[in-house]
């Protein structure tokens, strides 16, 4: 129980855990974080929480854009190019060659230069730069043309190619394989790399595009501390120092500038407080159970009282039948009048005594039952996340009503908007609580996990419920104010919850059902 | 381009049938396509694939020499780095797209397959088990290896195989397809 007491004094301290103002977009902390250093070897994990101000599933991480990108591989390749006196071209394919580990390169090339040069695909000779030539009684033996006027090319070995022949090559390489860095000589048995300033000669404008883009791309995929953000039409990259083997101690979420969330460690969406290996395993067992699972998360149910269908149509769980005015809760159809009190119990599942699960029929019904408890909270809390998103876009309209009823500016409407973004995050961390749940093993620590898993739904639901109310509702400042304070309480909630998960994960306190330490995926026999 | 592949193609051609390769005769599927070659390969003496005669399809793209061929075995063949089916691929390093140039020229790819009946590569197999075999019980493999030699490689070689599903040419309906 010794870790018990500084768990219990971290959760327990309600109103005082945070500084007011620490929003939950405000993630990162980009000052004291500086990446030329050597990487230090849990660079990403804050093991400090609780000295510094910090939460312990604050993740170190930068934002990279494009400008940045391209910035940080000209610096590199301009001092290569000073200390080793070679081209700005070939210190980039040496560069690349040692995926952008810059010492090392340095450290080899003094050394060995010579096998460097050949192992990284650069010549030895310091010829001038290639240029395109017509050279009598030159036969190209890729196409086997000849002739007086036949334009041909050659990269520093000397494999000369008629002008065509080098185009069609590489365009093939360029737009067919999506290769840049590493194109060779088109010779046979050749491995010298074509330098981009060979292609910027050789091929037409928007392939040179491509072939910059490709170049850019392999930059971020080579190192390993850099992922491109997955938001679609985003360029940008993230930085981070975050190991996959460390992944069994911390969720790595990294908030990139275009708003976009995710994962550091698997690339998904935020799944907070869900380890990735749980987050995999999660999805893959719902894609496995779907069509068990698929008529929970319908929109449509029945009221429990008298049968009539009823359409959910917001986000929040408190469901009144039209016909019969039945108060039920949408997840587990139970009263909601029992909601609101310690009668709560929304959250967790009752394991069945021994009795019911003695034979194995037995025993496989519970187990697909407690699968849907869970599962049936995760899709909910999805479901209603998209809901309230919806529900936000009308608000917009809604928006501009309430200013003309309220005479209220567009500034001061805008605490709709951080509602519906407080929902939408606390309906996602929420989402993953069941999941993590799902796999959570009972332990004098998983009470705890509950009750704040209970306090942050109880308080969404609220918000939820509060803000589908209509414009003549929502022009009383009273409910502006209460709106106001329903969604400080629900990201304070959300960021106990995750406080309080992080820490007992990267002390590993928590008993899991399954491991989490990914399988390495069986090397198949065969690659193509 | 087209007509540089053409070009390219009728040299490579007449070089083979001029100077065929140890142990190989080259044809024509169709003598007016030049894009599909049957090629007849004895299995090199020394080799558990000796007294055998194996029929090679070779493939060529549209956009040969810019792209692989495609090559494979039209006669069932016991080895690691050729599928034990009715389709015959063959696992060659230098014909992965990744590695392809467009200056090899088929006589190297024949002349490369011809070696891997010589010395089979297990490290890369398509075979797992095969080659599994070959580098644990050398001797069931030799004896596996001959048993299909005798079943499928005595007498003369049919190109009836089951066409390739990779860069199907289109014009070629060898209309032979066998039954699965
Ligand atoms: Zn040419
Ligand atoms: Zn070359
Ligand atoms: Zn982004
Ligand atoms: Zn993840
Ligand atoms: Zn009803
Ligand atoms: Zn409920």
């Amino acid at each position: 129980m010794d870790s018990d007491d500084d768990f219990m004094s971290a959760v327990s301290s309600e109103d005082d855990v945070l500084p007011d103002d620490s929003e939950n977009e405000d993630m990162s902390d980009a000052e004291d974080f500086d990446f030329d250093d050597e990487p230090d070897p849990d660079l990403g994990m804050s093991k400090d929480f609780g000295v510094k101000k910090k939460v312990p599933f604050d993740i170190n991480f930068k934002v990279f854009h494009p400008s940045d990108i391209q910035k940080q591989q000209d610096d590199l390749i301009n001092e290569v190019n000073m200390i080793l006196d070679i081209s700005k071209e070939e210190a980039a394919i040496l560069l690349r060659h040692f995926r952008w580990n810059k010492e090392r390169l340095l450290e080899d090339s003094m050394d060995k230069q010579r096998q460097v040069f050949e192992a990284a695909g650069l010549a030895q000779t310091s010829a001038g730069p290639p240029r395109l030539e017509t050279i009598p009684g030159f036969v190209c033996d890729i196409c086997c043309e000849e002739g007086e006027g036949l334009q041909s090319f050659a990269i520093k070995c000397g494999h000369r190619y008629c002008v065509d022949c080098y185009r069609h090559y590489l365009s093939q390489k360029i737009r067919g394989e999506g290769e840049a860095a590493r194109i060779q000589c088109p010779a046979d048995g050749c491995n010298l790399i074509i330098d981009s300033r060979s292609l910027d000669l050789l091929v037409m404008p928007e392939l040179t595009g491509r072939y910059h883009e490709l170049l850019n791309r392999t930059y971020v995929e080579d190192k390993d501390t850099l992922k491109w953000c997955p938001a679609p039409d985003c360029q940008n990259a993230i930085e981070c120092g975050v190991k996959k083997k460390e992944l069994d101690k911390v969720v790595p979420t990294v908030a990139c500038d275009c708003g976009h969330r995710f994962c550091f460690g698997c690339i998904l969406n935020d799944h907070q407080p869900a380890p990735c290996e749980l987050v995999k395993k999660w999805l893959k067992k719902c894609a496995d159970d779907s069509e068990t699972a698929n008529w929970i998360s319908a929109n449509t149910k029945e009221c429990p009282k008298c049968n009539s269908t009823i359409e959910k149509n917001g986000g929040c769980n408190h469901m009144t039948c039209r016909k019969c005015k039945h108060e039920f809760c949408w997840m587990c159809m139970g009263l909601w009048s029992e909601h609101g009190t310690s009668w709560y119990s929304c959250n967790r599942f009752e394991e069945k005594s021994g009795t019911e699960a003695r034979d194995a029929q037995a025993r496989s019904r519970v187990s697909l039952e407690r699968y849907l408890h869970y599962y049936n909270r995760y899709a909910n809390h999805e479901q209603s996340a998209r809901l309230d998103k919806n529900i936000y876009q009308k608000t917009e309209t809604k928006m501009v009503q309430l200013q003309k009823e309220s005479g209220m500016s567009w500034i001061e409407v805008q605490y709709l908007n951080s509602a519906s973004q407080a929902l939408q995050t606390c309906r996602q961390t929420l989402m993953w609580t069941y999941a993590f749940a799902f796999y959570l093993a009972r332990n004098n620590l998983t009470e705890i996990f509950e009750d704040n898993q209970k306090d942050l739904e109880m308080a969404v639901e609220a918000l939820s419920g509060m803000f589908e109310k209509n414009v003549t509702e929502l022009s009383d400042p009273k409910l502006k104010v209460e709106i106001m304070d329903k969604t400080a309480y629900c990201n304070k909630r959300r960021i106990i919850l995750l406080e309080d998960t992080a820490a007992n994960l990267a002390e590993g306190r928590w008993t899991f059902n399954v491991e989490l330490t990914s399988g390495a995926a069986a090397s198949s026999s065969h690659r193509r | 381009m087209a007509s540089g592949s053409q070009k390219r193609l009728a040299k490579e051609y007449a070089d083979c049938t001029k100077t065929p390769p140890t142990g190989m005769s080259i044809h024509l599927a169709n003598e007016s396509d030049l894009h599909k070659w049957h090629v007849t390969l004895e299995g090199p003496a020394g080799s558990v694939y000796a007294g055998g005669r194996f029929g090679l399809i070779i493939t060529l793209p549209t956009d040969y020499p810019f792209k692989a061929p495609d090559v494979r075995f039209a006669t069932r063949i016991y080895h690691p780095n050729v599928t034990n089916d009715n389709q015959g691929g063959i696992c060659l390093g230098l014909l992965k797209s990744g590695n392809w140039k467009p200056s090899t020229r088929l006589l190297s790819v024949l002349e490369a397959i011809r070696g891997l009946l010589a010395e089979p590569q297990p490290d890369d197999p398509l075979e797992a088990r095969i080659a599994h075999e070959y580098q644990n019980d050398r001797k069931e493999f030799e004896k596996n290896a001959r048993s299909y030699v005798n079943h499928y490689a005595k007498g003369p070689v049919k190109f009836d195989v089951a066409p390739p599903n990779v860069n199907a040419s289109g014009s070629s309906k060898d209309g032979a397809a066998p039954s699965r």
